[in-house]
């Protein structure tokens, strides 16, 4: 009886897995070779088809642009803000601690909530992010509706949402800092920004590469409520990314084979992106 | 570290109260215009504080979107998975770490591979499809079962019950525990803040999920409130943002004030599990 009890304690989580997520996935791979027929009636087996049409479509190219820039410079920002404000949060001066929860309060918005508060700072008639850049640069800038602001402004609502989860994670890794090599580097004459840049951020190295890394698959797949809300991909797909066409091809055109290879593409940058976790990441990253 | 120059001081204690501000200003000014009547919203230059406080947005919102029913559509979907996961994961967790058994390794690696199929987004046609065929598209069960499973948390679980002695489990088993037994009157309680922290992590997880919601939910009646804001959106063609920063409000509060409440154990048992809320 003891022998069987580790598999019966395994039944739900392996129920559950192999029927919604190990079924899909296979039938993603399956899908991705067929195409259904004009009148949806019959599945045809068409091979690499909907790969060939994906990736000799101009558009997709552009899709994949829009992808790198719009993860890499959230990402990118978002660590860089992160690091710094982390430093003023271990400063401990007065109100740190009430400050600490305001800076927080992201984490506990959605991603689609984050994209309704940030429309709403962008809207031209009454965004206060529209005024106050009016008044500074004296310019009239329509944010989500003209190529580049749209980019400018998802990626603002991305950052905004991203920085607390990051700054937690630096938070807890400066103070793991031992007060020797600080003072040690004191002692050299360091000033602060050197010490910040030199000697703490290479010490935190390995929870930069694991933020990078959550931050990344985030601007990948969680990121699909703040562009519905605030751009719909647009204007003229320019900041459609890889999930957002994913989710036009399967849902608004209907075209399953064509969404599936898609799916197939995104599983591969998963996958690397896991693999590069694991190797780097897991095991180096001492969270508490 | 402790800051010596009076200046430093100064600058680094107006910098921090700055970020602050900075960090909130979206949500304050969300909460201040939930409350502004149209002809102040639209002012120019635009106004922070309301000069009254004008419930008539709530009411449209609530008129406009059925965020009550969505409300409890999030709450229902929201506490069932955090249960299921919480039950899935302490299970395969204590399975794991406290048993040896043949197809471990297997086991290990079949639920390892899962953490690069993000079931909700990636696989979302043949996930659409699936529910299709079971004829659970615009159900509870569609929005809930799928997700009351995750490596995440078993592995959460496995790691956490591993630092428990097996010398304690040993014990237990001379006195006749069986191994659930063991399970909850030993483990459990031993474990008690960290299941409280994935807990918490898994609610927001849920309550915040858009993309699936959005495709698997037909009628409004099913829709959940993160749902409801972007109708709000699109019902609101004068782009009446005192009435759509109401709704916002109303689907905030819960996610929010949970935040407020117990913010260190958010913290702490984000840092602690590394989990991606």
């Amino acid at each position: 009886m003891r022998k069987l009890t580790p598999y019966f304690l395994l039944i739900p989580t392996f129920v559950i897995i192999i029927l919604f997520i190990y079924t899909p996935a296979f039938n993603s791979f399956k899908m991705s070779f067929f195409q259904e027929t004009y009148f949806g009636d019959k599945k045809v087996f068409v091979g690499f088809d909907n790969y060939i049409d994906l990736f000799s479509d101009n558009e997709y190219y552009n899709v994949l642009k829009n992808t790198f820039i719009y993860s890499f410079v959230s990402v990118g920002l978002t660590i860089f803000l992160s690091f710094l404000i982390s430093q003023l949060l271990i400063l401990d001066l007065p109100g740190t601690k009430v400050v600490r929860t305001l800076i927080f309060s992201p984490y506990a918005v959605s991603p689609a909530i984050s994209a309704t508060l940030w429309a709403m700072l962008f809207t031209p008639t009454a965004g206060l992010f529209s005024y106050l850049f009016q008044i500074t640069f004296n310019l009239d800038v329509k944010w989500l509706t003209t190529k580049p602001y749209s980019m400018i402004a998802i990626i603002a609502a991305t950052v905004w949402k991203m920085l607390p989860f990051d700054l937690i994670f630096y938070i807890a890794a400066l103070q793991n800092i031992p007060d020797s090599i600080l003072e040690s580097s004191l002692m050299d004459g360091a000033n602060g920004w050197i010490r910040m840049w030199r000697i703490k951020f290479p010490l935190v190295t390995p929870i930069t590469f694991y933020l990078f890394i959550m931050n990344f698959t985030t601007t990948m797949f969680s990121s699909f409520g703040i562009i519905d809300i605030m751009t719909r991909g647009g204007p003229l797909n320019s900041t459609t990314n890889m999930i957002y066409r994913l989710y036009l091809d399967g849902f608004a055109f209907q075209d399953n084979g064509l969404a599936s290879a898609q799916s197939v593409v995104m599983f591969g940058i998963m996958s690397i992106i896991t693999y590069l976790y694991f190797k780097f990441v897991e095991g180096k990253v001492h969270y508490q | 570290m402790k800051i010596k120059n009076r200046w430093t001081f100064i600058i680094f204690e107006i910098l921090l109260i700055f970020v602050g501000l900075v960090m909130f200003a979206p949500i304050l000014l969300a909460f201040f215009m939930s409350f502004m009547k149209p002809s102040e919203v639209f002012r120019f230059p635009p106004k922070v504080i309301p000069s009254s406080f004008y419930w008539q947005n709530y009411k449209e919102a609530l008129k406009l979107v059925p965020l009550g029913r969505m409300l409890v559509n999030s709450l229902i979907v929201s506490v069932f998975i955090t249960v299921g996961k919480l039950i899935t994961g302490v299970l395969a967790g204590y399975a794991f770490s406290n048993f040896n058994f043949k197809g471990k390794k297997i086991a290990f690696s079949t639920l390892f591979v899962t953490l690069f199929l993000p079931a909700e987004t990636v696989m979302i046609v043949p996930m659409f499809l699936l529910m299709k065929s079971l004829g659970w598209v615009n159900t509870y069960y569609a929005l809930i079962i799928p997700f009351t499973a995750s490596a995440t948390n078993t592995f959460l679980m496995r790691q956490h019950f591993r630092t428990i002695p097996l010398e304690l489990s040993d014990a237990a088993r001379i006195d006749g525990a069986t191994p659930m037994q063991y399970l909850l009157k030993v483990l459990l309680p031993l474990s008690k803040s960290m299941i409280g922290g994935a807990a918490l992590i898994n609610f927001v997880y849920a309550w915040n999920m858009y993309l699936w919601p959005l495709v698997i939910t037909m009628d409004d009646k099913m829709k959940t409130v993160q749902i409801g804001v972007k109708m709000l959106i699109d019902a609101e063609a004068a782009n009446n943002w005192g009435t759509i920063m109401a709704g916002t409000m109303i689907a905030l509060a819960p996610t929010l004030l949970i935040f407020f409440l117990i913010q260190n154990l958010f913290v702490k048992s984000l840092v602690s599990s590394g989990l991606k809320g």
